[in-house]
């Protein structure tokens, strides 16, 4: 796949899986099979799919952060940061440590896994920046001044214990510890799940405001369609592994082209509506088995006999728009919510 | 199981090497069933003998055939350790399940009652059941008493993994299930304890020989029962090294190492198997 | 009207810390509610963490006690310092269903274990056949089957079919009222709608009443009849859900409607908060009040000087 200019990520034919035959178990479990994508500079890409999808493994593998038993067993995932490439698939572990944090950051899922319970926000800081930045003295401490402040938060957050933030804080410092050497690309790994709704919306601004103005790309990763909705320019669904729809986040919510998607579409439910929410049958598949063929052939509503046999390509349906689907042409753009399975008859 | 075993002898050299040294003393501890001896009886055959063709470890200042009586010996000491710890498990099970769950004054009291046990130093009260009892001491009254003693630092253990239980979920949801607090100890709890009664069962045992040999030794157990224990006694007290009667030394001691270091690497491997996280670590760096 | 389930002026109040330096958090204040025995319905708590929702959840179950006011059922007041039997015969009536159905479930163990416990409590069922038929008389009412769960461990099932099992087996008892504590929130997108949409039925089709404690403003709209809203441990609106839903009138309760993302303006990122309405809302909290009744039927709590 030719690489273009603009592209800051291009992933191509990646398969990751997990391989275990120790123990007496035999596994191997297809984490991620076969997703080929990019990601443009300065966007926010949203990747949506459910637990046991594969999107965490998919994003270990983005951000270089893969051990065994889980290996790349097929395709690349390279980086353009400004003309230095970086293939997660071959690079080294000096390499990898030359680009983490300065050029490539993870806001992970749940604060305190990343900040220290026993140390104070502002050694967690010098542990993780001081040394990608390359400042020290009066110059390390005025940047890390400037970007606490543009995230709102107190300068006295750098000597308090994570333990006396509230939650809503200490996510905006893991944002803060992921952004202040001002990183080309950042992995967001639903860093807004667990918190409240009104410190979500909060948090979610912040995220769209530092990546516009540091001109970053942001994958942001949640199994939430209505954070997708208000947060990603495009959004990419990935289920059992494999990346099923992919395009500009308006046509995805009111013209999708994959009967999953527009079912996680439909079946939102919201203020000032009670009509009967869809509910879908079945349940996700396992990645140790899939189903033969399309992946979601099991409890698609339009599965037709090649369904199960044969895997639909990723193919471009509209502009800027792919979809992996037999039928993609029968899935009605739904603008009132209705059963399904009735508008698909 | 029998795949978990092959496993465990493919990938950890610890475990293969102590299934070996345990299984060789086992199989020697139990040839003394077949003994065509009674290690009891003294003079029963020339003293002194060095190893040979008919007296395959020699024999003894006391006219013993010290294969025979090593054979006993090993076979008494393994059964007396693995009393101590069947016993003691059982203690410190209910102990620490009971206090953990149940807590308020029943956990104060309980712990109490461990703390006293720890501060009780136990050589000194071995050693006073041996002078009131003599010999009616035998090798189960010992272990009863050993038992007695080597519950209350694994009753803690226990109780804190019982107390990080009880917050569970499925801890309530069992009890609004309408479990009774008897049934949820023992069917909900008990598994997540295993592992700790595992590891703990192989150092008991360590633990409790190792006092019975010293007890030997200096002589405050019934000596003529054979044990590891007394064996030494006697080699020493015939002075055994001095008088040239070498192997009734040597074979023992290189028979105890033997036996040490197997339980210990049996125990050390099979505690590394039950973490899942360090079994993958093993097998993926 | 027969209540059901009566909650007075209750509060509750945790004292932490040793002989120096004591921390006092009121967790609830002066909370009141009423479910009436003839009409089931869904009734449900919004609230955020620190709002009290799930302290006041577990107070309902028995699992706490309040510091002062009364909670009674059925007319007896719920306490777990009570004897087994009596507890029993309370668990019989009002059962729970916890938020994580992976935890809920011992992962060490098979499934089955706590419906056929359940079963045999409060059914007093011995034979197994008789056993059997309960369990899966429960099991189809949440679309599942005793042959599907049999004999499987949690980890073999995915979250929605353990969270319907977990459903069931609280049904076994036929209680009038669960009290489900964030049922759907672990529970995976494509699967969370067949769960909401199986607390509606049990309210329509079974007349078992349900008290649906959740953050998320859609699905409370979707179900409920009536809620409450709490903010720091006290009630600040509560009415008929539509009613407020629709328009609130609270400003914590507005900052809430405000903040729910909504899909409607897909792609255009819209991610700001009114300053004005978070700082209405942050002065409300705290300050006590009190609860007036509006023209609509609703509650809402007021303060002096606003």
């Amino acid at each position: 796949m030719t690489q273009d200019r603009n592209d800051i990520l291009t992933v191509d034919g990646l398969k990751a899986y997990y391989q275990m035959d120790y123990f007496g178990v035999h596994r191997e479990v297809r984490a991620v099979d076969d997703i080929t994508m990019t990601v443009r500079r300065n966007e926010v890409y949203g990747i949506a799919g459910e637990s046991s999808s594969g999107k965490t493994s998919f994003i270990k593998v983005l951000a270089a952060a893969i051990r065994p038993p889980m290996r790349i067993v097929a395709g690349t995932a390279k980086y353009d940061f400004k003309g230095k490439s970086f293939d997660v698939a071959d690079a080294t572990e000096a390499q990898i440590e030359a680009v983490r944090w300065k050029h490539l950051s993870y806001i992970m899922q749940g604060s305190m896994s990343v900040l220290n319970p026993v140390r104070r926000i502002g050694k967690t800081f010098e542990d993780f920046a001081k040394r990608p930045l390359g400042l020290s003295g009066t110059a390390y401490k005025e940047r890390v001044q400037n970007h606490l402040e543009r995230l709102k938060l107190p300068a006295d957050v750098l000597s308090a214990y994570p333990h006396e933030l509230s939650g809503g804080m200490r996510q905006r410092v893991t944002i803060g510890l992921a952004t202040v050497c001002h990183p080309e690309f950042v992995i967001a790994d639903e860093p807004t799940t667990a918190l409240d709704v009104v410190v979500q919306k909060e948090v979610l601004g912040l995220i769209r405001e530092i990546q516009q103005d540091m001109g970053s790309s942001v994958v942001f990763v949640t199994h939430d369609m209505s954070v997708h909705a208000n947060m990603a320019d495009r959004v990419g669904i990935i289920y059992a592994g494999r990346l099923v729809e992919e395009g500009p986040t308006r046509d995805m919510f009111f013209a999708p082209k994959h009967p999953y998607t527009a079912h996680l579409v439909a079946s939102l439910p919201r203020i000032g509506d009670t009509t009967q929410r869809p509910a879908l049958e079945g349940r996700p598949p396992s990645l140790a088995e899939p189903p033969a063929g399309c992946r979601f052939h099991p409890r698609c509503p339009l599965a037709i006999d090649k369904c199960k046999t044969d895997v639909p390509p990723l193919e471009t349906v509209a502009p800027d728009h792919r979809t992996a689907c037999w039928r993609w042409r029968d899935v009605e753009p739904l603008v009132a919510p209705q059963r399904v399975s009735e508008v698909m008859a | 199981m029998f795949s978990v075993i092959r496993d465990l002898t493919r990938y950890n050299i610890e475990f293969t090497i102590g299934m070996i040294l345990v299984s060789l003393v086992v199989v020697f501890a139990g040839m003394s069933f077949f003994s065509p001896v009674d290690p009891t009886l003294i003079y029963m055959a020339i003293p002194d003998q060095p190893p040979s063709g008919q007296y395959w470890f020699g024999t003894n200042s006391r006219g013993q055939d010290l294969f025979w009586q090593l054979s006993a010996a090993f076979r008494n000491s393994l059964i007396f350790g693995i009393t101590v710890a069947v016993l003691s498990r059982i203690i410190s099970i209910t102990v620490g399940l009971l206090s953990g769950y149940v807590g308020g004054w029943v956990d104060r009291a309980l712990m109490f009652i461990n703390d006293i046990f720890v501060a009780v130093p136990i050589f000194p009260i071995l050693v006073l059941f041996y002078f009131v009892l003599r010999n009616d001491m035998d090798s189960f009254t010992l272990a009863l008493i050993m038992a007695c003693f080597g519950w209350p630092f694994d009753a803690r253990l226990i109780r804190s993994v019982a107390l990080g239980l009880k917050q569970r979920e499925f801890t309530r949801h069992a009890t609004f299930a309408g479990m009774s607090t008897p049934k949820i100890l023992l069917e909900e709890h008990l598994p997540y304890v295993m592992p700790i009664i595992f590891a703990t069962f192989m150092n008991n045992m360590l633990w409790s020989i190792g006092l019975e040999v010293t007890l030997a030794v200096l002589g405050f157990t019934n000596l003529n029962n054979p044990t590891i224990g007394t064996v030494l006694y006697w080699a020493i007290s015939h002075s055994a090294i001095v008088v040239g009667v070498w192997w009734w030394i040597v074979i023992p001691v290189i028979l105890i190492v033997m036996t040490f270091l197997g339980l210990f690497l049996l125990a050390v491997s099979m505690n590394e198997y039950i973490d899942p996280r360090s079994r993958l670590r093993r097998m993926g760096a | 009207m027969t209540p059901l389930l009566e909650v007075r002026n209750v509060s509750k109040r945790f004292v932490m810390g040793g002989v120096f330096g004591r921390k006092v958090v009121d967790a609830v204040q002066d909370a009141s509610l009423t479910l009436s025995a003839e009409k089931p319905e869904i009734f449900t708590i919004i609230g955020e963490s620190g709002s009290g929702k799930t302290t006041l959840a577990r107070m309902i179950l028995g699992l706490e006690l309040p510091t002062s006011g009364e909670i009674s059922f059925a007319g007896k007041t719920v306490s777990h310092r009570v004897g087994r039997q009596e507890r029993l015969d309370f668990m019989a009536k009002v059962q729970p269903v916890f938020q994580n159905p992976f935890e809920a479930f011992n992962p060490l163990k098979r499934i089955d274990r706590y419906l056929e416990s359940t079963a045999r409590q409060f059914l007093k069922l011995k034979q197994q056949d008789d056993l059997d038929g309960a369990m899966d008389g429960a099991l189809q009412k949440v679309g599942l089957s005793l042959a599907e769960v049999k004999g499987r461990y949690p980890h073999e099932m995915s979250g929605g079919q353990l969270q319907r099992a977990a459903i069931a087996r609280a049904l076994i008892p036929n209680p009038p009222l669960l009290v489900a504590d964030e049922p759907v929130s672990m529970v995976d997108a494509s699967l969370r709608m067949s769960i909401v949409n199986l607390l509606r039925e049990l309210r329509d089709s079974l007349g078992v009443s349900v008290i649906y404690i959740t953050h998320d403003l859609a699905t409370a709209y979707y179900i409920s009849n009536r809620l409450i809203i709490m903010q720091r441990g006290r009630i600040v609106e509560m009415g008929d859900a539509r009613t407020v839903l629709d328009n609130p009138e609270h400003p914590y309760s507005r900052l809430l409607k405000a903040s729910v993302l909504s899909t409607e303006d897909a792609g255009a990122g819209k991610l700001a908060t009114d300053p004005g309405m978070v700082a209405l809302a942050s002065d409300a909290m705290g300050r006590p009040g009190r609860l007036v009744d509006r023209a609509d039927g609703r509650m809402v709590r007021i303060y002096e000087g606003v």
